[in-house]
């Protein structure tokens, strides 16, 4: 037995892993495994799979159409985003590159009833739940926690504390299945979205154990996109992550996260899972944060310019492309169309941004509590009346 | 007229109100079965359904997030934890979820969620089994917090908590669960976030919550003998804190004694003492006191008579604001 005086301690070199070291048989930018779920490679090749062909079953050119117009629309206002952080526009933006077609094969798989919980990534979520992407710009910008009627949209508000979603869409879950919203096909379902870092909160473990014992419908959707800001996969777990739901009773799947029709298959499969009253199941769907995780972040000190490029290979977007013009003889102009509504999306997104109003200034006096306070309200008395003595000076 | 126990009477409480709304569910750690490890949910789940009544897993934090989750979708839950220096878990989803959500949402997403807490000391505990964390969240804008003291309140103000649309933080003082009162239940209840004259007097005004009112009570009886005539205030709500009718009666008698179990450092007794000083500045005859639990963890229970606000105790701070 060693005595403190006999231990050293490890190099920096010998403490974190690299990128090349393979802890448990887990590689964090491996290709995803044998069991990866893959519909479309990235070569644009539309391949079989006998589980979930049927759930790309309508997945028809016009469909196909649809999808690409959604990533290439996401990805446009997402750039947009960054760009406006850059110009001093937003305080702040959190990137969704390279994760667009995990956020639409998953938003898209959603039934009308079903309920969203986001953490603060998602805009390609939100975009699918009709949410308008002007409304995710307050928030970075500083005017609002969140615009749009969660209830209207099926889209909660975005949740920036890591894994507390995972709850509370949990609980949601719990009631659809006391209100006997579950079973069959017009039954009601709730996806819950966090990423790979969020797994190694108790509040996600606490959430997987609710919804196992409760028999909750809920879909727990991991976009599992290597880094938890500076920190790899491989500090968050020792076991590939979908491999962690069978320790809690249910399936766990994991999903080319870069191929959207794989995404939107295994994604109807779980939530059909969860409204027959099979679920939960939890979703990891395997991809790769092209950017940095926000704005405030600088990737290249943590990671190899190597790893970018063998993603770029594998984006989510040029595989659509390649498959609807080689496979299927899409025009050219269908993508010409598709870039000039792009640009014009950037282009409301980002006057939008520009002409947002500044909150008044008794904002934050209001909505406090449902019953008001008075201390509350003596405070946004004063702070009007002192507001006011300004007036004319 | 029923002669209940303070435990009885937030039973009955919470079964008046599950009878008048089925969205309310009971959530936690033991409440079905067991009745909950004070009983106050005794007999509840037998009659209401493992569904209305939830034994959940052991995560404070579960519970709480799972019930912001289900007032998401409209239900009202009632979440149990079962003690106070448990709730620290739990405190993450309290803080930053069901008091925010909404503020955030700017009125969208009503969190009609009350968080029972058994709280301070006096019965002998081992560790965390004792605690007084009530400034931790009357700190949090968001949230509501209250405080029963008697039967008669407990089984009005769980209701009322029950019925209100925001998030309700509902103190419970442990050691006052076997209390008994007469509780009539056809009788008008004070407004939930009120206080209250629990005795009237006019020489110095004791204002307290919780286990210690009963405590003032008894220092304003034997007080008679010294010739004072102490007016005694419950608090009960503490945040919102209602000081008028402390700011009232401390402008009849010019003195006030806080008295409170949790540490006096940045606590509810600070910041009553605050405000009236504030307000009442030029009626104060003395000093505005305190006396409150110490700095300190709780002690091992064999120190917490010394640790606790007791007679003696209360009576050395009326002397000294009356010798003034």
């Amino acid at each position: 037995m060693s005595t403190p005086q006999d231990w050293t301690p490890p190099t920096s070199t010998d403490s974190h892993p690299g990128h090349d070291h393979v802890v448990a048989g887990l590689k964090g930018t491996d290709e995803g495994g044998a069991d990866l779920v893959q519909l479309l490679t990235p070569e644009g090749e539309r391949v079989p799979d006998p589980r979930f062909d049927a759930y790309a079953a309508d997945v028809d050119v016009e469909m196909l159409k649809n999808l690409y117009r959604d990533l290439v629309l996401v990805r446009r206002f997402d750039r947009e985003g960054n760009a406006l952080q850059r110009q001093g526009q937003l305080g702040i933006w959190v990137p969704l590159l390279g994760q667009e077609a995990a956020q639409i094969g998953a938003g898209r798989a959603m039934a009308p009833q079903d309920m969203a919980f986001p953490s603060y990534r998602e805009h390609g979520v939100a975009w699918t739940r009709g949410v308008d992407p002007t409304d995710l710009l307050g928030i970075f910008r500083g005017t609002d926690h969140g615009s749009w009627d969660p209830k209207a949209a099926g889209f909660h508000l975005y949740t920036i504390v890591i894994g507390n979603q995972c709850l509370n869409a949990t609980g949601y879950a719990m009631g659809q299945k006391f209100e006997g919203r579950v079973g069959g096909d017009d039954g009601e379902a709730t996806i819950c979205f966090f990423g790979d870092g969020a797994t190694s909160q108790g509040d996600v473990h606490e959430g997987f154990v609710w919804a196992a014992v409760y028999d909750a419908p809920v879909v727990f959707y991991c976009q599992n996109n290597q880094w938890a800001i500076s920190e790899p996969t491989e500090r968050q777990t020792r076991v590939p992550l979908y491999k962690r739901a069978q320790g809690y009773g249910f399936d766990g799947i994991r999903v080319d996260g870069n191929d959207v029709i794989a995404c939107l298959a295994v994604t109807r499969w779980a939530l059909e899972e969860c409204r027959t009253g099979n679920g939960p199941v939890l979703v990891e769907a395997f991809t790769y944060r092209m950017d940095a995780h926000t704005t405030s972040d600088d990737p290249t000190r943590y990671r190899l310019a190597d790893e970018l490029e063998l993603w770029k290979l594998k984006d989510p977007i040029e595989r659509v492309r390649v498959h609807l013009v080689r496979s299927l003889g899409v025009e050219p102009e269908f993508f010409d169309g598709v870039q000039a509504e792009a640009d014009a999306l950037a282009a409301r997104f980002r006057q939008h941004c520009v002409d947002m109003p500044a909150p008044a200034p008794d904002r934050m006096f209001s909505q406090v509590y449902a019953e008001g306070s008075p201390a509350v309200d003596a405070q946004r008395e004063a702070f009007l009346a002192y507001h006011a003595s300004f007036e004319g000076v | 007229m029923a002669v209940l126990t303070l435990a009885k009477a937030i039973n009955d409480g919470l079964r008046a109100a599950m009878e008048r709304d089925p969205k309310v569910l009971i959530m936690g750690e033991d409440v079905g079965k067991l009745g909950g490890v004070f009983r106050v949910t005794d007999g509840l789940q037998k009659d209401f359904g493992e569904q209305r009544v939830l034994d959940t897993p052991l995560a404070e934090s579960g519970i709480i997030g799972t019930a912001v989750g289900l007032a998401i979708r409209g239900f009202r839950p009632v979440c149990e934890i079962q003690f106070d220096g448990f709730v620290f878990p739990g405190y993450d989803q309290i803080v930053s979820q069901l008091a925010k959500l909404h503020f955030r949402s700017q009125g969208k997403v009503p969190m009609p969620v009350v968080v029972r807490i058994p709280f301070g000391g006096g019965i002998g505990a081992v560790e965390h089994h004792s605690e007084s964390p009530e400034a931790l969240f009357a700190h949090v804008a968001g949230l509501k917090v209250v405080a029963c003291s008697n039967p008669v309140d407990a089984y009005w103000m769980i209701q009322q908590a029950i019925a209100s649309d925001d998030p309700v933080i509902f103190f419970e003082p442990k050691r006052r669960y076997w209390e008994k009162a007469e509780v009539d239940v056809s009788a008008e209840p004070q407004p939930l976030h009120s206080a209250r004259v629990a005795r009237p007097g006019s020489s110095l005004t004791l204002a307290g919550y919780g286990p210690v009112l009963k405590t003032c009570l008894e220092a304003a009886e034997a007080a008679v003998a010294d010739g004072h005539d102490i007016e005694v205030i419950d608090l009960r709500t503490l945040s919102p804190l209602d000081l008028g009718p402390v700011f009232d009666s401390v402008r009849r008698t010019g003195r006030l004694v806080v008295v409170a179990e949790a540490p006096s450092e940045t606590s509810v007794a600070a910041e009553v003492c605050a405000r009236v000083q504030q307000e009442c500045f030029h009626s104060l005859e003395a000093p505005v006191l305190r006396v409150t639990g110490f700095d300190t963890p709780y002690p091992p229970s064999k120190c917490e008579e010394d640790y606790l606000p007791d007679l003696d105790r209360v009576l050395d701070a009326v002397d000294r604001s009356m010798g003034w």
